[in-house]
């Protein structure tokens, strides 16, 4: 069954007809070419499909689609507040050496915008724990943590 | 910048702004989708396939079964091709199979309009089969009654035996065994060591798509060699190399799991029956844990004598990998393994080797970080601490009475160690864990702290760069020089998220001074235009691939400075580049910039110069290896009740010759860790022992370190000047990860003075090892 959703998607207002069984990350990716959003086992087990719905990080992978109708979602496409310029986490992210593969980047840092968007400070500690939804094989996390540090206030 | 400069990833900016393309990002909006039918037992032919009511499914575009795929038995492996029918891969794969040899094994697919169609359609397929009973170890294949390949009788897919003296291999014959006696020799008694089947768990899914332009194939894949990928799948196909093309966009990662030629040929075989079509086959993470490739299982027995002065006089081993069902990289991991044995340390008076692969219907086993070796550190350096233990002598003193030196003929592939770290890594850790005071200070408090214990560990490893001389070890490199002093650099070699790329840039940047802004690598092969390159594997590509570029980037350097002489007319002999300019000695004012000469020479119409687009492409054969050194210490707590094992620290210290980009190459070695981590206390492939399905295929049961599993890392380099590295480098993709487990292991026996000699360390396994040590008594 094709549902309509409206959701405010990266600063535009989007109106879809999606079918009721659709994960955000499909109608994300399929139908609004937002392929930052990543596919690594469509079970929100590794956090790569990461995206932020009303300034909150949610697995899109198990969120259906009809139920961000009304929502406001934010992907990395949506973070260069100006064509070129980094948001301060990607910026953090690209000077600390974060980024091997790529594949759980945009995830990891949506998750990061929504920590350094909270005003908190943290501990390193704290930030382990804060990004354990997240799985990364190929940085140790080490790197990843050390940009989250820059940006985040620190403890 | 250049060679040493901690120079920013040239992709990290795509990436963090997700504008990087990964093969699932680009599958055509008008692709057909593919899902494939498994097998539901792990021993067995297909006697007949009902595909009636799939057909019926709406949206469904096309199914084949094992009925309809040609009957040519093709290479999985992602290795070059070899003339050498020693080093020739094992063919023993078909499109899909009759013959099925795992619990998932490919039987049919079916291309539909949308994934969950597909997968409707898979659902309704009925298959009958003949079952046999299956084997999933070594030990039972032996004499299995229905052998996993027809061809291989005992299952025994290659065995590799010899024995060592004077550092001349004497090869022999042994026969497959799991007695404590290596050699049928009664005073080489062994110990016996176990590590179990792991998955590279990259996070991208292995994916593909295929379509067809004209007559010829195109296949879009997530895989490390595209080269050898493209062979692999022309000969699946049973079509010429020319009429297919290989792409390979951005990787997510990969640890040689994306080495060998998977679903290719699948996707590849379905757009042939459609005209044509595009059809995408993504792997789910299910099937990724199941049907990609894992890391061998293997057992170790190692016997090992001493002399007075606790140096090494007879050394033996005995390993038996478990193969899986198809041959993939057939028995070369556990040759690296058995070998490599012989190379970390040396005995004076006995030194023998035996080794055997065996098929089993469980998934297969193939190229993982780190190739065998690994598996063999745990072996080596938990023995090693053992033995140390015994002798009442510092694990660190037993190692440099017994462990090679610079100097050392490798007896196997006759190259003599010239860069040499090992000692000095050893060294450093050491005096970075501040070992000796760590020691004596967790012996007293373990003394009065039952409960929690701490430790101290530490393990060493060696490990070659490429694969010369078994195999030709070669890359090729192109650059294009733009007008304006830009350029393009394209190669074979694939950046999985390692970083070559960067690397490749800042080896043109040291020779060009062209800054690596300026540089553009071309991330993407496609074989119809890439150069040749063999691929990432065996941590090859900034010491192969690397003197491609090197090689290229100096033929663009000539041809730069004859063009120059010929168009200032001045001798070209005198001139070098300095900061993108041509100058006659350094400092002195520049005759001209290279843009300069870029746009004159392609440009210039005065009827008298020969016009020419400055490029230069090399392709380098690498005739020589060398060894990567490295020590790692772990510094552990450990809960005795529960059988928990925190890790602290590690610290881990590298030999990688020349440091190209500092930065990139610690980023490699907190990578490594973590792995190794995970190697050592949580990760094992599980399968149910009646009928070999996989049982733990998904994230949350197969347990991958998270942020917080991964402790504190330290991590240094010993440079050393490797003579036959483009700049002195040598291998570090893959030995970060190989020291981890033992020494973590050794940690944990020094903590509490139980040896654990089976991988991983898990809570259940600790707990039983501490009962019947007498650790955790049955009232407490």
């Amino acid at each position: 069954m094709i549902k309509i959703v409206h959701m405010h998607v990266n600063g535009t207002d989007v109106e879809l007809g999606v079918d009721e069984g659709e994960s955000l990350t499909d109608t994300l990716r399929n139908r609004l070419g937002l392929t930052s959003v990543k596919k690594g086992c469509e079970a929100g087990e590794c956090g790569a499909c990461t995206i932020l719905l009303d300034g909150k990080s949610v697995n899109s992978c198990i969120y259906l689609t009809v139920w961000a109708d009304g929502h406001t979602i934010l992907t990395v496409e949506g973070l260069q507040r100006n064509p070129g310029e980094l948001h301060p986490v990607q910026q953090a992210f690209v000077d600390e050496a974060a980024v091997q593969c790529g594949f759980c980047t945009p995830g990891l840092i949506m998750t990061g915008v929504e920590i350094a968007n909270s005003g908190e400070t943290y501990t390193r500690e704290e930030l382990r724990e804060l990004i354990s939804g997240h799985l990364c094989r190929c940085t140790g996390y080490e790197n990843i943590l050390n940009a989250l540090e820059k940006v985040v206030g620190k403890k | 910048m250049g060679i040493g400069q901690g120079v920013q990833k040239t992709d990290a900016v795509q990436k963090v702004m997700g504008t990087a393309k990964f093969v699932e990002d680009m599958i055509p909006q008008n692709a057909l989708h593919a899902k494939v039918f498994h097998s539901t037992v792990a021993n067995g032919l297909v006697k007949s396939i009902d595909c009636s009511e799939a057909w019926k499914i709406p949206g469904v575009k096309a199914i084949i079964t094992c009925f309809d795929v040609p009957n040519v038995p093709y290479i999985t492996a992602g290795h070059p091709l070899s003339f050498d029918p020693n080093h020739d891969d094992v063919r023993d794969r078909l499109i899909l199979s009759r013959r099925v040899r795992f619990f998932g094994d490919e039987i049919a697919a079916v291309a539909a309009v949308d994934p969950l169609t597909a997968l409707k359609a898979v659902e309704a397929i009925r298959v009958e089969y003949e079952e046999y009973e299956p084997v999933f170890t070594p030990e039972d294949a032996i004499h299995a009654a229905h052998p996993v390949n027809p061809a291989y009788p005992t299952n025994e897919l290659a065995r590799l035996d010899f024995s060592i003296s004077d550092s001349t291999v004497t090869w022999g014959k042994a026969a497959f065994s799991t007695e404590q006696n290596i050699a049928g020799r009664e005073d080489l008694q062994s110990d016996h060591f176990s590590v179990p089947a792991v998955h590279a768990a990259h996070i991208e899914n292995n994916a593909c798509y295929a379509y067809m332009e004209g007559e010829r194939m195109v296949v879009v894949t997530c895989n490390q060699v595209p080269f050898t990928t493209r062979r692999n799948i022309a000969s699946a196909l049973g079509i010429p190399l020319g009429r297919v093309k290989v792409i390979k966009p951005f990787l997510g990662g990969g640890f040689g799991n994306k080495q060998d030629t998977l679903y290719e040929p699948i996707a590849a075989l379905l757009s042939q029956k459609l005209g044509g079509a595009p059809v995408a086959l993504v792997m789910t993470r299910e099937e990724t844990f199941t049907c990609s490739r894992t890391r061998h299982a293997m057992d170790f027995y190692t016997a090992l004598e001493l002399d007075e002065n606790n140096k090494m006089k007879k050394r033996a081993v005995r390993i038996n990998s478990n193969g899986g069902a198809y041959a993939a990289h057939a028995h070369a991991i556990a040759a690296y393994a058995v070998t490599n044995y012989f190379q970390t340390y040396s005995a004076d008076v006995v030194q023998i080797g035996e080794s055997s692969t065996m098929y089993t219907n469980l998934p297969s086993a193939a190229a993982m970080r780190g190739y065998g070796i690994p598996q063999l550190a745990f072996a080596i350096e938990s023995q090693m601490d053992d033995l140390a233990k015994q002798r009442g002598i510092d694990p660190i003193a037993f190692r440099k009475i017994n462990m090679m030196k610079k100097g050392f003929l490798d007896p196997f592939d006759h190259f003599v160690v010239e860069s040499y770290g090992l000692e000095a890594c050893m060294d450093k850790g050491a005096e970075a864990v501040n070992w000796e005071k760590k020691r004596k200070e967790y012996d007293a408090f373990n003394q009065s702290s039952p409960i929690i214990k701490k430790g101290i560990g530490m393990a060493i490893f060696s490990y070659k760069t490429g694969v010369y001389p078994l195999q030709v070890e070669n890359g090729a490199c192109r650059i294009i020089l733009n007008e304006d002093g830009t350029a393009q650099i394209q190669v074979g070699a694939t950046d999985l998220g390692q970083g070559s790329d960067t690397v490749f840039a800042q080896i043109v940047s040291e020779i060009l001074t062209i800054p690596e802004s300026k540089l553009s690598v071309i991330s993407a092969q496609d074989t119809d235009v890439t150069p040749y390159d063999a691929g990432a594997y065996a941590s090859r590509q900034t010491y192969v691939s690397g003197g491609a570029v090197k090689k290229a980037a100096l033929i663009l350097k000539d041809k730069i400075l004859a063009r120059t002489a010929e168009v200032k007319h001045c001798a070209a002999e005198p001139l070098m580049l300095e900061n993108e300019q041509i100058v006659q000695h350094a400092g002195e004012p520049p005759i001209a910039s290279i843009a300069e000469i870029a746009a004159f020479v392609q440009y210039c119409n005065d009827h008298v110069l020969q016009t020419e687009q400055l490029t230069a492409e090399a392709t380098y054969t690498c005739m020589s290896n060398t060894f990567a050194f490295g020590a790692c210490f772990a510094d552990v707590e450990v809960d005795v009740p529960l059988g928990k094992v925190r890790v602290n620290k590690i610290v881990a210290v590298h030999d990688s010759g020349t440091i190209i980009n500092p930065k990139l190459a610690a980023a490699q070695v907190h990578g490594g860790v973590a792995m190794g981590v995970g190697y050592a206390l949580s990760e094992q492939l599980q399968y149910d022992k009646k009928t070999g399905r996989m049982l733990n295929d998904n994230f949350l049961d197969y347990k991958i370190p998270t942020s917080m599993d991964v402790p504190e890392m330290e991590t240094y380099f010993v440079e050393t000047y490797e003579p036959s590295g483009p700049f002195g480098n040598k291998a570090l993709g893959e030995p970060p990860l190989i020291p981890q487990a033992p020494a973590i292991r050794n940690a944990v026996l020094h903590a509490t003075g139980i040896a654990i000699n089976k991988l991983p360390l898990t809570p259940q396994r600790l707990v039983e090892a501490f009962i019947s040590a007498g650790l955790i008594r049955a009232e407490d």
